[in-house]
């Protein structure tokens, strides 16, 4: 019986199938810099942006920008903007804080993880101050401002008209080793 | 003629009314298609629906019309000589270019209406709606009010032992109320897992992802009650949290707001000593509890107390429901269990509704420990978290000066 | 002399030892592809009615609407079973389970490839499906998130016993990729001379793609459930929005193996019925060269649409419109292959023996399910349907008279060929006419349910669903007791009750197979065979 070996083909496949396998772990960079790139998650930039001083402001366009504030899984904090809304030219500078607030008797750390709306936004939203970029820890009753500060980029889209930057706070005492 | 005109008409009518479907009040034992609803997406998507229907039909009776046909005289059994032919290519091409051509039309009014989907222009309402393990939570974020909206079906129907009402699983508690034709956007986001927010009337369906913020609009045409549920399977309770949304007038609506407690009330009003609460007797504590659990905590916690260890402990002989201190029972419940399931309940119970619940746990399944707990000793509780916050300097906000 | 020829190896029959341990230690390290087909088709049975027995407790729960039988908990743990076992243990192993019997047979090899690693391909699975099984039983439940095991409620939010059908589910994985490697290689290099590509019978085509899909996409599905893994102990944050990560994630990976999947599962099936058809119309297939390509076609094609079940989450407009056009594009392809069975029926002599039966309710009934499917694929439509009984009746309509009903006519059409018996045709017909009657009274009115406003996966429901909800429990009930008629048929027929059965069983059937005795030797084609 002349069977041929199947030694290459065997091989080949194998390669393929831990090829594949692979591929579905870079699935993971894939997906986040695509997301990153194409910015159509919501995601806005995890490290600071300078503020280009130079920037000319677009005084014709007026966009309204909305701040939501939401915890998750009942976290014990009370987290809002202490400004709900502005109306702001794309290139102009904008500040405002959120209040955030340590309910509990226990020190605690939190991380908010921002979302923008329409996701498409996300990428003209430029943050040069967030609490969004690090943990932030409080001990049991404490409270404090916490600022935000970011401009929108001239190159904004003219059909967007409104934006709303909506934040939630997720505990990660445990992670943070509290 | 004219009447024979009428007649017509009047059949027409009878039929659109018929297949419409939206001008039942009540709901429709039998409804077969889609809702036209009320909004202009929700029509835009029921006429897509039905141009898709007319289409698949007719193909449908094409090809099934060919088969049948040749299933009734291609038989064997009526003599019919097997034809050797197995290909051409010709028609091959052409079966392959006509439904090529129709998806293409199809294409064009599904793309139309998916862009008018998208639509981030300014909204005169916009509501927050976050999804919860087992229920929603609005926010009217320029209003400055924040609730919960529970199913309010007892338990006892949904165990059968009370006859059924007529929105039966699509009754809540507290309603969400907008305004005819403004333009409402909802934020959608979540607490836990994925839910989602699904009003077939209106045409709105979005799913409430945890950590992310999606929106979605409707521009509701006539005044009514919608009801809906959520549409991702979010756990034990997914089938038992209903949405309700009613839409009012202009002045109603104003009117509505007017009533509603503002956050910043809320908060005010927690700041207060224990206010004069009412003394409830063991009757009602026993019976409100029994209510309460049987629809909210026996998700979890089972009926008999049992729970479902590890993931849910057991109430039935508990050191928490059987032991003391009384105030540890009542804070599990205001304030949850960090990193559980138990989530905290503060905002959604009052004082009496967390009486009666830590009443019955102490008394039922044999735990019996004959503890009454008085409104008045939750709102103690309740205080005793409360303090003024030390304002303190500790952000961390990166960024360049 | 011509014994030789013609008949190989028949005195040569499967070693087995005496008594118990010879019937097990037979089964157990049996390398031959006959025996191993047997043993998946036979696990696919068991599952079949482990799998229904869960349907008809879904059923009996939704025929009313209140609490009946079972607690929302445990509803949800019966969802999550039944679809996994339907999937991973009765139509992954039953397609597998026929490929072993025929492919070798229909190309002309003396077994498989890798015989020994097909034995061992089979024999985790039973290990798997007792752990999965077995979860049921753990403390915290079994389960309970849905077969698409979304994050975070599979993760965070899971029960304990989640770990090990990870565990099990990568064994099944492991199982599908090495019978396809097996498959791929027995197609490729052991076909006999003569037998090029474009003479394989269509079965033996589809399956060829189906195990090269299934190289493709079940790896991944290892990665989707090994980074759940990893979030609920090694604390990642794949699904967690906290950490960084993106329950969004693991819909997108989960996806990108589950629609491929849901082509594995039908391409065998379309195989089959290519196979049915022109043997009971005893005319060949119309338009071979274009099935095979439309085959390719629909493969490729699935590897792009995975989105199209994630059109309410928020992904962006060009996402939506890109796999909207994708999707609605598979319409085409596999439109071709209905038109080419109807016009392979046409103008031939047809008889409607059983498998025949099931063959043509395939047809129109499949059909149907891809009529629901287009209209799924349109964006805004579809956020109408999205999660509602639509879906659970579109994705039914092409698995169960679709994929089940294609099964049964595999089954019927080779039962009298592996066993030598013709199956009992009344009963083969009761079985037909009652199931095809009962599943579209229990399937069809699903699609009004979710129009009129009913998600899924709920054991408890508005008021006005409820006439609906009857009829399709009833039908549910007609349908699973129907199926004990085709247990019986089957078990009668290995028995070897029945008539006895020449080579060629059907009158109109062409294929190597058929120039096998019935049943072939327990070794055949150990000579190649010559090839006209």
């Amino acid at each position: 019986m002349a069977v041929k070996s199947h030694t290459k083909l065997i091989v080949i496949l194998s390669l393929l199938t831990l090829g594949m396998f692979g591929f579905g772990f870079a699935l993971v960079p894939i997906y986040n810099s695509l997301c990153k790139a194409l910015s159509i998650n919501g995601k806005t930039n995890p490290e600071s942006i300078a503020y280009d001083k130079d920037t000319v402001i677009q005084k014709d366009r007026e966009i309204l920008v909305e701040f939501v504030a939401t915890n998750n899984s009942g976290v014990p904090w009370a987290f809002y903007p202490t400004t709900k809304k502005i109306r702001v030219h794309p290139g102009e500078i904008a500040r405002l804080s959120f209040y955030a607030e340590n309910k509990s008797n226990h020190k605690m750390t939190v991380q908010a993880i921002p979302s923008v709306t329409p996701g498409l936004a996300a990428k003209y939203l430029k943050k040069t101050e967030c609490f969004c970029f690090e943990r932030q820890t409080l001990n049991g009753h404490e409270a404090m401002d916490m600022p935000l500060l970011f401009h929108l980029d001239t190159d904004l889209p003219d059909y967007i008209k409104t934006i709303t930057l909506a934040y939630t706070l997720f505990d990660v005492s445990q992670s943070a080793g509290n | 003629m004219l009447s024979m005109l009428n007649v017509c008409k009047s059949i027409i009518v009878l039929c659109a009314t018929f297949a419409s479907q939206a001008i039942w009040a009540k709901a429709d034992h039998w409804q077969m298609n889609m809702y036209k609803g009320v909004t202009p997406l929700s029509q835009d998507m029921y006429d897509l629906h039905m141009v898709a229907i007319v289409i698949c039909a007719i193909i449908g009776i094409i090809v099934f019309g060919v088969m049948i046909y040749a299933l009734l005289h291609h038989r064997k059994s009526k003599q019919h000589k097997p034809a050797s032919f197995h290909d051409n290519t010709r028609l091959e091409i052409v079966w392959t270019i006509i439904p090529f051509l129709i998806l293409f039309g199809l294409a064009i009014p599904a793309t139309k209406v998916l862009i008018r989907l998208e639509d981030s222009a300014e909204s005169d309402v916009t509501i927050k709606v976050v999804g919860h393990q087992w229920k929603w939570q609005y926010q009217y974020l320029d209003q400055g009010i924040s609730y919960f909206s529970n199913l309010s079906t007892p338990y006892a129907q949904i165990e059968n032992k009370e006859p059924k009402g007529e929105w039966y699983l699509l009754e809540v508690d507290r309603e969400v109320v907008v305004p005819v034709h403004r333009k409402i956007r909802f934020l959608v986001t979540s607490n836990d897992v994925i839910h989602s927010w699904w009003v077939p009337e209106l045409g709105v369906k979005r799913d409430a992802i945890p950590g992310f913020m999606h929106e979605a609009w409707a521009r509701i045409e006539k005044p009514g009650v919608y009801r809906g549920q959520c549409a991702e399977l979010c756990g034990i309770n997914h089938a038992y949290m209903p949405i309700v949304v009613r839409a009012v007038s202009d002045e109603e609506f104003k009117d509505w707001v007017g009533k509603q407690t503002k956050i910043e009330d809320k908060y005010l009003e927690s700041q207060d000593k224990p206010k004069d609460q009412r003394v409830m007797t063991r009757a009602e504590l026993m019976n409100e509890g029994k209510a309460k659990y049987d629809l909210i905590c026996a998700a979890c916690h089972k009926q008999d107390g049992t729970g479902l260890s590890p993931l849910y402990p057991a109430l039935k002989g508990s050191s928490v429901a059987v032991g003391k201190p009384i105030s540890r029972h009542i804070e599990i419940i205001l304030n949850g269990v960090s990193g559980t399931a138990m989530q905290p309940y503060r905002e959604q119970f009052t004082d009496e509704e967390i009486a009666a619940l830590v009443t019955y746990e102490r008394n039922a399944w044999g735990n019996n420990t004959n503890d009454i707990i008085q409104p008045a000793d939750v709102a103690t509780v309740r205080q005793g978290n409360t303090q003024q916050p030390k304002m303190v300097n500790k952000a961390r906000a990166g960024g360049l000066r | 002399m011509s014994q030789v020829l013609t008949h190989d190896d028949e005195h040569h029959g499967p070693e087995q030892g005496k008594g118990v341990i010879g019937f097990i230690k037979r089964w157990l390290f049996t390398t031959n592809h006959k025996d191993i087909g047997t043993l998946y088709l036979w696990l696919a049975m068991l599952s079949f009615f482990v799998g229904g027995g869960m349907a008809l407790l879904i059923r009996a729960e939704l025929f009313e609407p209140g609490k009946l039988f079972v607690d929302p908990n445990f509803f949800n743990q019966m969802t999550t079973m039944h679809g996994l076992i339907m999937l991973f243990g009765v139509v992954m192993p039953a397609f597998t389970g026929l490929a072993n019997w025929q492919i070798p047979m229909m190309i002309g090899a003396p077994d498989m490839a890798l015989p020994r690693l097909n034995n061992w391909s089979f024999w985790i699975l039973p290990f798997a499906f007792c752990l999965l099984a077995s979860t049921l039983f753990h403390a915290g439940g079994g389960p309970n998130f849905g077969w698409t095991m979304y994050a975070p409620l599979s993760t965070k939010y899971a029960p304990p016993s989640t770990d090990f059908m990870i565990f099990a589910i990568h064994m099944m994985g492991l199982s599908s990729i090495m019978g396809s490697i097996n498959i791929i290689a027995t197609i490729l290099n052991m076909r006999a001379p003569g037998m090029t590509m474009m003479r394989l019978p269509m079965f033996v085509w589809t399956w060829l793609i189906t195990a090269f899909l299934l190289i493709a996409i079940m790896p991944v599905l290892a990665g989707a459930v090994t980074m759940m893994l990893a979030d609920r102990h090694f604390g990642t944050s794949f699904f967690d929005a906290a950490g960084g990560g993106d329950p969004i994630l693991f819909q997108h990976v989960f996806w990108f193996f589950g629609h491929p999947e849901v082509y594995v599962l039908v391409l065998p099936a379309f195989g089959v019925i290519s196979e049915v058809i022109p043997t009971f119309s005893r005319k060949p297939l119309f338009g071979y060269h274009f099935m095979v390509y439309a085959t390719v076609s629909i493969a490729l094609l699935s590897f792009i649409v995975w989105a199209h079940h994630m059109f309410t989450t928020g992904i962006p407009l060009g996402a939506e419109l890109f796999f909207m056009y994708a999707t609605m594009l598979i319409a085409v392809p596999t439109g071709i292959k209905v038109f080419n069975w109807v016009g392979t029926m046409f103008k031939g002599a047809m008889t409607f023996e059983t498998p025949m039966l099931f063959a043509v309710a395939f047809v129109f009934l499949f059909t149907i399910g891809g009529f629901t499917g287009l209209m799924l694929s349109l964006v805004p439509a579809d956020y109408q349907y999205q999660d509602s009984y639509f879906v659970v009746g579109h994705f039914h309509y092409v698995l169960v008279p679709g994929v089940i009903f294609a099964l049964m006519s595999a089954i019927y059409y080779w039962l009298p060929k592996w066993t030598g018996h013709m199956y009992n045709e009344t009963m083969g017909k009761w079985h037909f006419w009652l199931s095809v009657i009962s599943v579209n009274i229990l399937f069809f009115p699903m699609h009004f349910l979710g129009l009129a406003g009913m998600p899924r996966r709920i054991p408890d429901y508005a008021l006005q669903f409820t006439n609906f909800n009857m009829i399709a429990t009833v039908g549910a009930f007609v349908f699973g007791i129907s199926q004990l008629l085709f247990l019986y048929n089957v078990i009668r027929t290995v028995r070897k009750h029945g008539k006895k059965v020449d080579d060629r069983v059907w009158e109109g059937s062409h294929g190597l197979e058929w120039t096998l005795p019935s049943p072939p030797p327990y070794h055949s084609f150990s000579t190649p065979p010559a090839i006209h």
